[in-house]
């Protein structure tokens, strides 16, 4: 399972985390976003055991702090960080490949 | 470079998709399914009520027990667009987007319908960023703001008086004279306090540098300007086949010709659900063409093996 996030934990697991972090920001009324979620949990066990990586998600409905701060304005919205940056910015469903390629890119 | 054969690769992942997958692969053929997503324009509904056997159920859950019927029975799936399609012989070559072509005996189109783009500047730059094609998705991110609706039918009324509840105010920028769809809904969207309706209003341009700021249009000769936070842009949808209208028929609305048993003008290629010019455009009859098409695909096959070609390579 991907490593849930919110307003509290979000800087201390993702913008201070040294290496390579998927965020999924997604809803429970998004449609779209109930598709991304089994994508995201898959990739989460198949990385779990890679240290550099952290696969994560942040309800915005519940976390609006972080959301505005990200101005997710469409969902799913994927980020990739690096180092605690936003280095890769996806708006829509992402395939496993995607994902995977594009986190492999920043490793 | 060709990956793989396939007796059978299904083009899109809506109820026609999944259903043909079912099918052909419950009848032993080699199937995958190429598709963007899992459950098509199914998938968007929150409420689904006129499926048999569901009293209610919701598109994405609709779409993920198909798929899961569909691997169970042996079909394998993989994300992606297709872009193109070619014959080979006795063959088509399908090309992925990234790159990769797949070589399949027969195909089945059942890509769906796309929602048609407004083009216009600022249109593409800012999808994503204010920019949005789903009012129930994207919709509860705008509480409180100022968003605009544009389109003038029953899917542009709903989504207005789905988002008046939630924002502060709607726009909603009509191109014709007068709203078109249901009477209920046309009332029910005049009347609504926080929707204003801006009628004979045809859009120009989105502005905004990182997000959308405003919605430029032009009205009885008139250039204005909105200050808007969020444009949801909902003005039906298109059929996109352009990557086969050099091999397949297509109708003036440039949707698959089939007749009545799902194939196409190739034999060997058979569409399937909205993408193909049949009338009436809901979940239960596409799943249903997508099962003649799997048969029809299935006795093409069979045929095959009878005469002429030899199909056990």
């Amino acid at each position: 399972m991907a490593l849930e996030l919110n307003d509290q934990n979000f800087d201390q697991e993702i913008k201070k985390f040294e290496g390579v972090a998927l965020v999924d920001f997604w809803a429970s009324w998004c449609m779209p976003c109930k598709m991304q979620g089994p994508i995201i949990d898959q990739l989460a066990e198949e990385l779990k055991d890679k240290s550099n990586i952290k696969i994560a998600k942040l309800n915005v409905e519940e976390n609006q702090l972080k959301s505005q701060e990200f101005e997710i304005m469409s969902i799913p919205a994927l980020k990739i960080f690096k180092n605690g940056k936003v280095v890769e910015d996806m708006v829509g469903m992402q395939s496993k490949t995607v994902l995977l390629e594009k986190i492999n890119k920043q490793l | 470079m060709t990956d793989n054969k396939y007796d059978l690769v299904v083009v899109g992942g809506g109820p026609a998709g999944l259903t043909a997958a079912i099918y052909a692969a419950r009848r032993a053929l080699k199937t995958l399914i190429v598709s963007m997503d899992i459950g098509g324009q199914m998938a968007l509904a929150n409420s689904i009520e006129n499926y048999p056997g569901y009293d209610e159920i919701d598109g994405p859950t609709l779409g993920q027990k198909m798929l899961a019927q569909a691997e169970k029975s042996g079909a394998e799936l993989v994300l992606g667009e297709v872009v193109g399609v070619e014959k080979k012989d006795n063959n088509f070559v399908l090309q992925l987007a990234d790159g990769k072509q797949l070589e399949t005996k027969t195909v089945i189109m059942a890509f769906g319908l796309t929602p048609r783009n407004l083009e216009v500047p600022g249109e593409k730059k800012l999808a994503g960023r204010g920019v949005a094609y789903c009012a129930t998705c994207d919709g509860p991110l705008y509480k409180g703001k100022t968003v605009v609706v544009v389109g003038g039918g029953n899917s542009a009324m709903d989504a207005a008086e789905y988002l008046s509840k939630i924002v502060a105010k709607v726009y909603l920028l009509v191109r014709q004279p007068k709203l078109k769809g249901e009477d209920v809904l046309i009332q029910r969207v005049s009347k609504d306090p926080k929707v204003e309706l801006m009628l004979e209003a045809v859009t120009k341009e989105i502005k905004g540098s990182s997000k959308v700021e405003s919605l430029v249009y032009e009205s009885k000769n008139e250039i204005k300007e909105i200050k808007v936070d969020g444009v949801f842009v909902e003005i039906g949808h298109i059929a996109k086949t352009d990557w086969v209208k050099d091999l397949l028929d297509l109708t003036e609305l440039r949707e698959i010709k089939i007749n009545a048993d799902c194939e196409t003008n190739v034999p060997g290629i058979f569409a399937a659900g909205d993408i193909s010019q049949i009338a009436y455009k809901q979940v239960v009859i596409s799943a249903g063409e997508g099962a003649k098409a799997a048969l029809q695909a299935y006795k093409y096959l069979q045929k095959g093996q009878a005469s002429g070609p030899d199909w056990s390579k």
